[in-house]
């Protein structure tokens, strides 16, 4: 029974939720971040990259919205967009391929008081994260997920992607992509995604609209944003830019966004198809469900310390 | 050793109680009888009357039935294991019959149910029969209703009046229990029990009684490794934990899903063993230190993640509850064969933290003494418990729980700078700024599995690599010298030193006092930090002329067990040898020490 003696804190009165919101000096006296105060490293992506344009507008949201460095944390995995997090000057965390969500569910579940952001790509989100989406999506655990999808594995110079459309000529396909691509809006909406949301990094208002709508969003927000690799998938969405001579399509004024079979609909139209919110629901979160679970235990223990509570366990093992 | 029940059976016949100190019981069964449930009620007793208890139980791998044991060792003195040799057998079935008679000490008694078995008449020469109708009594006691469902209270009613067992707690163990919902599962509980001990025993020819224990200071408390280990983690300030089921590590995730609510706390079942581990670590990111945990293969799928924790040197609580491996293995059966997964498992050089809780008490301690240290040195601690002891029960000292629990709520207090991996720091040892924390200076911390500068921003550099690994295995070096000087069990000196670790810490000290009655030379000692490992085994080494690794596990392509290759490979003393099965059961003291003796003559 020899316990290393490192030291016990104090304890405070009462019972310890997940989390003590840390207090911050009242509202007012700081003002909200600059561009400068907010970026860190340069990109090490190629210039043309698309996902400048997400980071800028990330970047955009932030000064916007008044969002303090502490308030928020920046997850991914990885990939060339999950190098996302050292460009932002704010708590970050740079995981592993594929499991950023359990990771960042994680930080959501425990600290209710941050908004916890995920940036990645086709390969982390649908390929070896593929179930972690699912299950993220279906738990509705508070967070916006922001997928850059380029359609290509771009870190690793071009393989083929779980996105990459038949017939796409990469390295690991030579004569063109063989299995169906997956399509993430229909991926979203099946898995139970409480918000769904479509855009591309070539329409800037667009991208920052949508994730001020995913972030106000009480559940799992995900975004698709198209991000062309300019290197290894050069002109994948030229046909969504008005700019090459492709036309960019919001989604229709009147389609409802509560409507699940609606929102499928417009997520199988071939590409570009529409822009903007395909499906939107209000459903208790995870995050709530938890709170409601600890609520109702809480109130059997009320005024009952941490070791009190414990002992009642202990008298029922005598 | 202690009277027992064939000694005092076969001295002065004529009296009609005879006084023992100790008494081995094993039921055999299958698994839905509720035998389990005789044994938890016996251990309970134990604690209850201040007597020390340890079990040891087989269960099928099977989803419902198949032959099952439960062994309860209830001992005025001290007990180590859980019995080589079986004073008593209670059998419900001709296959527990005969299975199991071969674990009765000679001259020890069968209490078996005539109803389904059949004695054989050489048996009956060397063991007392003692043959009741358990299952028709049942019946008949509880009133007919066809289904001999409460024999196993039946029989517990038979071994009170046997072993002079307190009745009173008993009954009140019986409420406890089956207290609830509907009154008449109590009563018929209380039937059955009754019967059994108001049922006459005429072919019996004494009944039994223990020596009165050594008064205690504190309440015992009387629980399995699992729970002691879910509660020590309670203790310890943890609040959120994530797993996915396996067997036997399940158990711990059940009740912190279902205690910590109470707490503010949250346990998520998760999709998959790699996103339980990736859960438990965002949480610890968010400031408090988080717990995940597996059995067999899941740990193979969490050491990526695992990988990261290091690189990252995230503060993190990993449970291993070992069992037989590899691959789905043998999922109920006691196993050490994780010591290597548990300390190198993973690619890279990734220095982590593993402990082996060495008995059902310690799983307590070791929990908050794993919390404590994951957090004062930023890193994955691996908790490496195995199926032993997650599912023997014991009876212990409670625990002053106002001392023990502690509060580790994350400290938001804003900083002037904070640099994740300073180097600067003594010894290597920084610790993790959760989010939600301000830094003054505007520069704020990215954690991560890609090697890195100070401030956690990626860095290719070579001299960076070397410093940075230097640092995350500089902090554990120091961690080694913090641990408590390691002592003998027996004296300092002598022929054998048996070293082992966890679960086997009880056979061994068991082996070191029965060679030791016998004048034998052996002494035990048992490593409960496994990585790193203690300074100063050197001079213990020093002390013995042989060296003996006792372990659970595989001796291995060169020749020697987990723990035996490591001690080798720090010390380099050829006089370190190793002691291993693979059995999938646990140690007998007798094993132990045959084989000891064994290896003793063997000029290697």
């Amino acid at each position: 029974m020899s316990t290393l003696s490192t030291e016990v804190p104090d304890r405070n009165a009462g019972n310890i939720a997940v989390v003590n919101a840390p207090t911050t000096s009242a509202t007012g006296e700081r003002k909200g971040l600059t561009k400068k105060e907010i970026a860190a490293d340069h990109p090490t992506w190629c210039p043309g990259c698309g996902d400048f344009s997400v980071l800028a507008l990330y970047f955009k949201l932030i000064e916007k919205r008044k969002i303090w460095h502490e308030k928020i944390t920046t997850v991914a995995g990885i990939g060339c967009s999950s190098r996302f997090p050292y460009f932002v000057q704010a708590h970050g965390a740079h995981f592993i391929h594929g499991r950023a969500l359990p990771f960042a569910s994680g930080i959501s579940l425990s600290r209710p008081d941050l908004h916890v952001f995920v940036f990645g790509g086709d390969g982390d989100a649908f390929s070896i994260g593929g179930n972690h989406f699912n299950h993220t999506a279906r738990k509705n655990v508070k967070m916006t997920y922001c997928v850059m999808d380029n359609w290509v594995y771009g870190l690793t110079k071009k393989q083929t992607s779980p996105t990459s459309p038949l017939g796409f000529k990469s390295k690991t396909d030579q004569w063109g992509a063989v299995d169906y691509p997956i399509n993430p809006m229909k991926q979203a909406i099946s898995a139970g995604a409480t918000f769904v949301a479509r855009t591309t990094h070539t329409n800037p208002n667009h991208v920052l609209q949508m994730m001020e709508a995913a972030m106000d969003h009480d559940g799992f927000s995900f975004i698709e944003c198209l991000s062309e690799c300019v290197e290894f998938y050069e002109g994948a969405f030229d046909a969504s830019n008005p700019r090459k001579g492709g036309v960019f399509n919001e989604v229709p004024k009147t389609h409802d966004v509560t409507d699940e079979l609606a929102a499928y609909k417009l997520a199988g139209e071939p590409f570009p198809g529409s822009f903007g919110i395909f499906y939107k629901v209000s459903k208790p979160t995870k995050n709530a469900k938890e709170a409601e679970i600890n609520k109702s235990f809480q109130a059997k223990t009320t005024g009952m310390k941490d070791w009190q509570i414990l002992q009642k366990n202990f008298d029922r093992m005598k | 050793m202690s009277d027992t029940i064939a000694e005092a059976s076969s001295s002065g016949g004529a009296q009609k109680v005879g006084k023992i100190n100790e008494a081995v019981i094993r039921i055999a069964g299958n698994s839905q009888d509720g035998i389990q449930a005789i044994g938890g009620f016996l251990a309970r007793l134990a604690g209850r009357s201040e007597q020390e208890v340890m079990t040891f139980m087989t269960i099928p791998s099977t989803i419902s039935g198949g032959p099952s044991i439960f062994q309860v060792r209830i001992g005025s003195g001290e007990v180590l294991s859980a019995g080589d040799e079986a004073d008593m057998l209670l059998c419900f079935y001709q296959h527990s019959y005969e299975d199991h008679i071969k674990s009765l000490k000679l001259g020890g008694i069968v209490l078996y149910d005539a109803d389904h078995v059949q004695p054989r008449s050489d048996w009956e020469e060397i063991y007392r029969h003692v043959g009741v109708n358990i299952s028709s009594l049942t019946v008949e006691a509880v009133g007919g209703t066809g289904r001999d469902k409460g024999k196993n209270i039946f029989a517990m009613g038979l071994l009170a009046k046997i072993f002079d067992l307190n009745v009173p707690k008993l009954t009140k163990l019986i409420e406890e229990r089956f207290g609830g919902k509907d009154p008449t599962i109590v009563q018929n509980a209380l039937v059955c029990f009754n019967g059994g001990y108001n049922h006459s025993l005429e072919n019996l020819l004494k009944t039994y009684q223990f020596y009165a224990p050594e008064k205690k200071d504190r309440h015992q408390v009387v629980m399995n490794g699992n729970e002691a280990l879910g509660y020590g983690l309670i203790a310890a300030g943890v609040r959120f934990g994530a797993g996915y089921p396996i067997t036997p590590w399940s158990d711990i995730m059940e009740l912190l899903r279902r205690e910590l609510p109470k707490y503010g706390g949250s346990f998520i079942q998760t999709e998959d063993e790699i996103a339980a581990i990736s859960m438990a670590i965002g949480a610890s990111y968010g400031g408090r230190v988080a717990v995940t945990g597996s059995s067999g293969p899941g740990i193979s799928l969490k050491t990526e993640a695992l990988g990261w924790a290091v690189m990252a040197e995230m503060p993190l609580v990993i449970v291993d509850v070992q069992r037989g491996g590899p691959s789905t293995g043998m999922p109920t059966n006691i196993e050490q064969s994780d010591l290597n997964i548990a300390c190198f498992g993973g690619h890279g050089d990734s220095p982590r933290v593993v402990i082996a809780p060495t008995s059902v008490e310690d799983c307590f301690y070791t929990a908050i003494e794993a919390v404590n240290i994951a957090r004062k040195y930023s890193t994955p601690v691996i908790i490496l418990t195995d199926q032993g002891i997650a599912t023997r029960i014991e009876a212990f000292e409670e625990p002053n729980l106002e001392k023990v629990c502690q509060d580790i709520s994350p400290n938001f207090t804003t900083v002037a700078d904070h640099k994740p991996y300073d180097l600067s720091k003594p010894d290597g040892i920084t610790q993790h700024l959760a989010p939600g924390t301000r830094i003054e200076s505007g520069k704020y911390p990215i954690v991560t599995g890609l090697e890195h500068d100070e401030l956690g921003h990626p860095t290719g550099s070579p001299k960076l690599h070397q410093e940075m690994t230097a640092k995350r295995r500089n902090k554990l070096r120091k961690l080694a010298w913090e641990f408590p000087k390691l002592k003998t069990y027996g004296p300092d000196e002598g022929q054998i030193l048996l070293v082992g670790w966890g679960s086997s810490q009880g056979p061994i000290r068991e082996a070191v006092d029965r060679a030791r009655g016998i004048g034998e030379a052996v002494s035990g000692l048992t490593i409960k930090h496994i990585n790193p490992l203690p300074n100063g085994l050197e001079e213990i080494f020093k002390g013995f002329h042989h060296i003996f690794v006792v372990e659970l596990n595989d001796e291995g392509i060169y020749g020697y067990g987990q723990l035996a290759s490591l001690l080798r490979a720090r010390y380099c003393d050829a006089r370190i040898r190793g002691i291993n099965k693979s059995d999938g059961l646990t140690w007998k003291v007798k094993e132990i020490l045959d084989r000891a003796r064994v290896l003793a003559s063997d000029k290697k």
